[in-house]
């Protein structure tokens, strides 16, 4: 029973991931926001009015396209840490998701700034349907890696 | 019998008898009919008949038929006219079992009236008529018609009458105009036309097909009963008769067992009649239909509709294509319907009037109503069952419309009742079939196959060009709806039948989407001034013609289907001073109407008109010369820019440095001020940079001749456009509106610099083309800024080089702005373009402009919007925000069924179009589509529309371009072909495999994509400049579906020997109409001179060996050699062929916008590669020729 840089990592992954899936989530519903938004009803005398709650959401989708970035820093954070922990298992079950981030961040939409969302085109259906489906999967993703984390870190811890 | 046949033409004549009989009754009548629309009800029936005739019957749809209303109201309808065409065939036919000889003629009149004269009371004379005659009657029939045609007028007076008079179109007051004027049911008599029809036999046949709705209906049957008494009266009741239709199917069989049974059949026959005029009317037939059942409730209460009298009995014989009627029918022969007649009727009527409603509602109705028609065979007997009864409740009169339309149809018409029926009833009637076997009038047959799925065998039928230019299918819709919808100019669907669902959708493989052109300048456009805009609480969609009335005070919505209370200020009725009529009110007549908007509609007080120059004027600027031309537009439409009082226009040049100009009212010149500081830049003087244009018009006209020569001698070659566009912004800011920016090279200096990213050596290459997209988003950014300031960006980009339209269109593209490209423009040189600029600037400047506008798009609950094409910013799901909008932009969108349709058989589309006008009011344009849902893979291609699929394709493959590449899109092109006709074959069991089968409505698809390969945008293999593959594709996705379809595929037509056949007259003009040419060499003789229209430009090919005698007399040059190079128009001469060449171009020119430039193209001409391009069915290096593309498809099919 020892405290290694192995279950240091697990730890660490462990907490991050807690973070991760909330961005998931919020991830989600920022998306389901944006594609219901016209079903809004209080939105009723005019279209151009934007009603305080209207701008709150629209807030809310902006912090929640933001959050792409320091997602994929995060998630690249473990994953170099499972590297130096030469936890093999662990990274290997990271690296297609890794890819992808790299692979998506390369391919985003021509933008000055950071960021993978472009306005004029994120509402258009088929790149709404993809980001939610995304959104989703990544859910999925990082609960079981969650419960795979906690798995990991007992291990670690007992068996040295 | 026969005898009333004959009546029927002469109207007068009968009209005259009524008055004899019921005249006064009649007229009283007529006020209460005005309630027409209510009458929808009977409408409905009417429509069925048309449509049942001919296609339509499907559609009743009548979905309008609800505003039932109270009595008074007497809705119906109108459409009458339309309807008698059709009806009249057939009905008639069927003669109109009622008869009442004498009556006859009069029936038919009565039939209008009948309705009247339910409402009006006048039932007991009119009932009197009916029955001798019942058999004899037939004619009635035709008389109903003309009452539809009445306007509304007549209807208005009906309406105080309150109820009877359903009849009525709206507008027209027909019925009333009997009661009150003979002359007026002359008129409609024409329209009936009634063939004398062998009374006796007809009853026999008609009462089949019309008894039914008559019996139910009514009571005017039983008046014929009494009628036969007084042949006069039945006339009367034949009025009633379209109500019956409605009424009759439901009532007709209670009524029926009570009076009716006794009714004769005459009764029915006027029944018939009365159908027919209200199919007539039926433009708004659903309507009536609902109308009906409302009716009748009030009708119930009121005592008013007891007036009519009721008794129909209704014309047994109808009967039998209306079994249920029918045993009533039956004892209708009899005397029994007079009883009904007089004081029996009323009250009877009564009785059966509450049956009627159950009926309508419970969808009985349908089979009654059809029965009314049938007159088949001869011509008689009119009115057979004009049945009356029902009118009594008011209702009854929209019914008889339904009646009128031949049974089967009534019968779709009784569920429209409920509820609206938009329902088509594609299909045929059996009812009717059988009628028609007897009646052999009716042409129901034709919809069996669709002119769109007649086969087409394309590698073997080689001239499927038609004559003139395609027209835009019509939609399968009856022929109220059909009337009322949208135009095709503003908004087209890519299939006309909509799928029932996603599966189904793609299964066709055909792309489902709309077409727009919502701002399109209009002749004739209803502008309400409300307090209140009457939308959907749920799902605010606007009110709309395609709106069910449930009654009087609520509506349902055609797109959530939510039931809304009808405001009390929407019933009264502007247009004819008349209370309780909503569903004739101009919001519910017309599908494009424009509403004055409140205070709820603004954020901010209505901004004024702001226009804003930006003008390069670099070195490479002066030297093309465009400031001169642009100065010069300006100084003369100073006064034509769209605006108010407020109107307010600045002006930015900028070379490397931004050079703003104070106009400030007061200063004795203008004010240059100078910022060279273009890495941040500022505005130096917060105000008089944007100035009133009235208070300083002498200040910008000192600057506007100033400009041109102040930059003669620059030597500033760069240009610093990023930096002008940001001070631009700020200066608009504040108030938003229109920034116009000039530019003629590539930005080179500040943010949002660009460097050339064309290598001119890959511009014919075959494979991947390069650099679609942005290359910065700096642009993006700066119209997303400025679209959030309600400001929009216009570019016009006059070039010769590289310029990188593709970074540079953004900045228009996501503000709403437009884009106009000149390449090698240059004043002197290129005179085509300089004359262009011209024209396009003039264009420009004096056309409507709408500011700080959005636009939604709804839908019927199911559909969804998938994307949108065109120039704007989304900014929700069906929103598009558009800073600016103006009459030339076009939108695209693509839509995909989330839910199936099952349960509703019309879809429907509707834009909102919110904007402040240049005169400071905000307002609303609306334009609704309403199309028919169908579940079969026939329909779906019987109604596709071949020009709106193709320009939608193109809008994707445009997409797919630049997201994915160009051979992909390319690809997807020919796919889309390829999966859509092999589709279609494989539906078609018997096409044999070895050819190449496309249904008519899609037999110039595989020419269009063809076109759209060789088009600028798509083409490879041919030396393209990258600017201009995106200038074309930025038209491809802003310009209105006329415009790209003449860019995509040019009308080419054959000049030297316009004759004066099939001429058409315009303003006293003789324009001839030469046939459209294949876009083929082999077209194209020496011997002759060909006119290519391409949207924008206008080439004249004149062959080496034309006719000297047509050189001489249009071009005005001796002979082909002494033709110049350059020659851009044509000569006045006084010669009938130049007369003629300059008519045609006009009329042309006429028809769009933009005034084409025209060039006159020699052999040795360098222009000539710009005309022999458009020959797309030719082969070329690198593409197939047309022959060869469709054996591509096949081989394609094949594998």
């Amino acid at each position: 029973m020892a405290f290694t840089f192995a279950a240091f990592c697990y730890m660490l992954a462990l907490l991050l991931t807690a973070a991760l899936i909330f961005f998931a989530i919020w991830h989600i519903i920022a998306f389901d926001e944006l594609k219901t938004d016209y079903k809004n009803p209080i939105d009723q005398c005019n279209t151009l009015n934007p009603t305080v709650e209207r701008v709150k959401k629209i807030k809310r989708v902006k912090i929640a396209l933001k959050l792409v970035l320091p997602e994929y820093l995060i998630h690249a954070f473990f994953c170099v840490m499972f590297l130096c922990a030469a936890e093999w298992l662990t990274l290997g079950l990271n690296m297609p998701l890794l890819a992808y981030h790299i692979w998506r961040y390369m391919s985003r939409p021509v933008m000055s700034g950071p960021g993978l969302y472009d306005p004029t085109t994120i509402m258009n259906a088929d790149i709404l349907a993809y980001c939610q489906k995304e959104g989703w999967c990544k859910l999925a993703f990082y609960l079981l890696s969650f419960f795979y984390y906690l798995y990991g870190m007992i291990y670690v811890l007992v068996s040295s | 019998m026969s005898a009333p046949a004959g009546l029927p033409p002469r109207p007068a004549g009968a009209v005259a008898a009524y008055p004899g009989g019921p005249g006064g009754s009649r007229e009283a009548a007529a006020p209460q009919g005005a309630a027409p629309r209510c009458q929808n009800g009977p409408v409905q029936s009417q429509m069925q008949f048309p449509s049942g005739y001919g296609s339509h019957p499907p559609n009743y749809s009548a979905p309008s038929g609800h505003y039932s209303q109270v009595p008074s109201k007497a809705v119906s309808s109108h459409l009458d006219n339309q309807y008698r065409a059709s009806y009249q065939s057939p009905y008639y036919s069927a003669p109109a079992q009622n008869v009442m000889t004498p009556p006859v003629g009069t029936n038919v009149l009565n039939t209008r009236e009948s309705q009247q004269f339910y409402n009006s009371s006048t039932p007991p004379h009119t009932v009197g008529l009916t029955e001798g005659p019942a058999q004899g009657a037939i004619p009635s029939g035709s008389y109903v018609y003309t009452s539809a045609q009445q306007s509304y007028s007549a209807f208005g007076d009906h309406y105080n009458t309150s109820v009877s008079s359903s009849v009525a179109s709206q507008g027209f007051p027909l019925n009333s105009d009997h009661y009150a004027m003979p002359v007026v049911s002359s008129a409609m008599y024409p329209n009936v036309s009634y063939p004398p029809a062998a009374t006796s036999s007809m009853y026999g046949q008609a009462f089949t097909s019309q008894s039914l709705p008559a019996a139910g209906q009514f009571k005017e049957t039983n008046t014929f009963s009494s009628q036969s008494t007084s042949v006069p009266h039945s006339l009367q009741q034949h009025v009633p008769v379209g109500y019956n239709s409605t009424l009759s199917t439901i009532s007709s069989a209670q009524s029926f067992q009570d009076n009716l049974s006794k009714s004769l059949t005459g009764s029915v026959a006027k029944v018939n009649n009365q159908v027919n005029r209200g199919g007539i009317d039926s433009s708004q037939p659903v309507h009536s239909v609902s109308q009906n059942v409302q009716l009748t409730k009030p009708g119930f209460g009121a005592p008013a509709s007891s007036a009519l009298i009721s008794s129909v009995r209704t014309p047994a014989p109808g009967l039998s294509s209306q079994p249920r009627s029918s045993p009533s029918i039956t004892q209708s022969p009899d005397s029994a319907l007079q009883e009904a007649l007089d004081s029996s009727s009323t009250t009877s009527s009564a009785s059966p009037v509450l049956n009627n409603y159950d009926a309508l509602e419970g969808g009985g109705y349908p089979e009654t109503r059809s029965v009314t028609n049938s007159p088949v065979p001869t011509p008689p007997a009119p009115q057979t069952s004009k049945t009356s009864k029902p009118f009594g409740y008011g209702y009854p009169a929209l019914q008889p419309a339904y009646q009128n339309t031949s049974p089967p149809t009534p019968v779709q018409a009784t569920n429209p009742s409920h509820h609206p029926g938009f329902q088509h009833y594609p299909q045929q009637y059996p009812g009717v079939n059988q009628l028609s076997s007897s009646l052999g009038g009716l042409s129901l047959q034709h919809s069996q196959q669709p002119e769109g799925l007649r086969p087409i065998n394309l590698t073997q039928d080689r001239n499927i060009l038609p004559v003139s230019s395609v027209p835009a299918p019509v939609p399968n819709l009856n022929s109220d709806l059909r009337k009322l919808n949208c135009s095709p100019d503003s908004f087209r669907c890519t299939l006309t039948n909509i799928p029932q669902t996603q599966a189904l959708l793609n299964k066709a493989k055909l792309p489902l989407g709309l077409l727009l052109h919502p701002f399109r300048d209009l002749t004739q456009l209803p502008v309400i001034t409300s307090s209140t805009i009457v939308r959907c609480r749920s799902c605010r969609t606007y009110i709309n013609p395609f709106v069910s009335f449930i009654d009087q005070r609520r509506w349902k919505c055609n797109l959530c289907y939510r039931v809304n209370d009808v405001p009390e200020e929407f019933m009264y009725n502007p247009l004819t001073r008349s209370y309780g009529e909503p569903h004739k009110r101009p919001e519910v007549q017309n599908s494009t109407v424009e509403f004055i908007a409140s205070s709820d509609y603004m954020l901010r007080p209505p901004q004024p008109a702001v226009y804003l120059f930006v003008l390069d004027v670099s070195h490479n600027a002066v030297d093309a010369g465009y400031l001169t031309i642009v100065c010069n537009s300006l100084l003369e439409n100073l006064d034509k820019l769209p605006g108010d009082s407020r109107t307010r226009i600045g002006f930015i040049t900028f070379d490397s440095t931004v050079q703003f100009y104070n106009l400030q009212e007061g200063l004795s010149q203008p004010q240059m001020l100078i910022v060279s500081d273009i890495d941040d830049i500022f505005l130096p003087t917060p105000d008089g940079l944007l100035v009133n244009l009235h208070e300083s018009k002498e200040l910008i006209k000192d600057l506007l001749n100033a400009l041109p020569n102040m930059f003669t001698n620059t030597r500033e070659t760069h240009s610093a456009l990023g930096s002008a566009l940001q001070a631009a912004f700020k200066l608009m800011s504040p108030t938003g509106g229109r920034i116009s920016v000039f530019q003629t090279q590539l930005p080179s200096l500040g943010a949002g610099l660009l460097h050339s990213r064309e290598d001119p050596n890959q511009r014919s290459s075959t494979k991947v083309v390069q650099h679609l997209g942005p290359a910065t988003d700096f642009y993006k950014k700066l119209a997303l800024d400025c679209s959030g300031q309600q400001t929009a960006v216009d570019l016009f980009l006059l070039s010769s080089q590289y310029s990188d339209l593709a970074s540079l269109a953004c900045m228009s593209k996501y503000s709403a702005g437009c884009i106009y490209y000149y390449p090698s423009f240059h004043h002197s040189h290129n005179p085509a373009q300089a004359e262009k600029l011209q024209k396009d600037l003039k264009r420009y400047l004096t056309r409507k402009i709408g500011f700080e506008a959005v636009m939604r798009i709804r839908c019927t609950k199911g559909l969804s919007i998938h994307t949108f094409h065109g120039n704007f910013f989304v900014r929700s799901t069906d929103l598009l925000s558009l800073a600016n909008v103006n009459p030339d932009a076009g939108f695209a969108v693509q839509m995909s069924i989330e839910e199936s349709l099952t349960d509703t058989s019309l879809a429907c589309f509707q834009t909102a179009l919110l904007y402040t006008s240049s005169k400071g009011e905000r307002r609303i344009r609306v334009h609704t589509l309403c199309l028919p849902v169908v579940n079969s893979l026939a329909d779906v291609y019987a109604g596709a529309d071949v020009q709106a699929v193709v320009c939608l394709l193109a809008n994707m493959a445009v997409d797919r371009s630049v997201s994915s590449s160009l051979p992909d899109a390319r690809d997807a092109l020919v796919n889309a072909v390829v999966d859509s006709l092999s589709a279609y074959m494989s539906t078609a069991s018997n096409l044999q495999q070895s050819m190449l089968i496309a249904p008519n409505s899609l037999k110039l698809f595989p020419l269009y994509v063809l076109a759209l390969l060789k088009q600028k945008a798509f083409r490879t293999g041919t030396s393209t400049r990258l600017d201009d593959r995106v200038y074309a594709m930025c038209q491809i996705k802003s310009q209105p579906l006329v415009h790209l379809m003449k860019m995509i595929h040019p009308n080419l037509y054959r000049i030297d020997k316009l004759i004066d056949e099939s001429t058409i007259h315009v303003n006293d003009r003789v324009v001839p109409q030469p046939p459209l040419q294949k876009l083929s060499a082999e077209k194209l003789t020496r011997e002759g001179a060909f006119l290519m229209d391409c949207g924008s430009n206008f080439y004249i090919w004149i062959g080496k060996n034309c006719d000297n005698n047509f050189i001489k007399d249009v071009l005005g040059y001796p002979n082909y050699a002494s033709i110049p190079q350059r020659m851009t128009q044509l000569p006045e001469i006084d010669a009938l062929p130049s007369e003629r060449t300059r008519s045609f171009i006009s009329w042309l020119r006429d028809n769009r916008p933009l005034s084409p430039v025209l060039q006159v193209i020699k052999d040795e001409n360098p222009a000539k590669t710009d005309f022999f391009q458009h020959l797309i069915e030719d082969r070329t290096e690198a593409a197939f020729s047309y022959y060869e593309f469709l054996l591509h498809i096949q081989q394609q099919i094949c594998k």
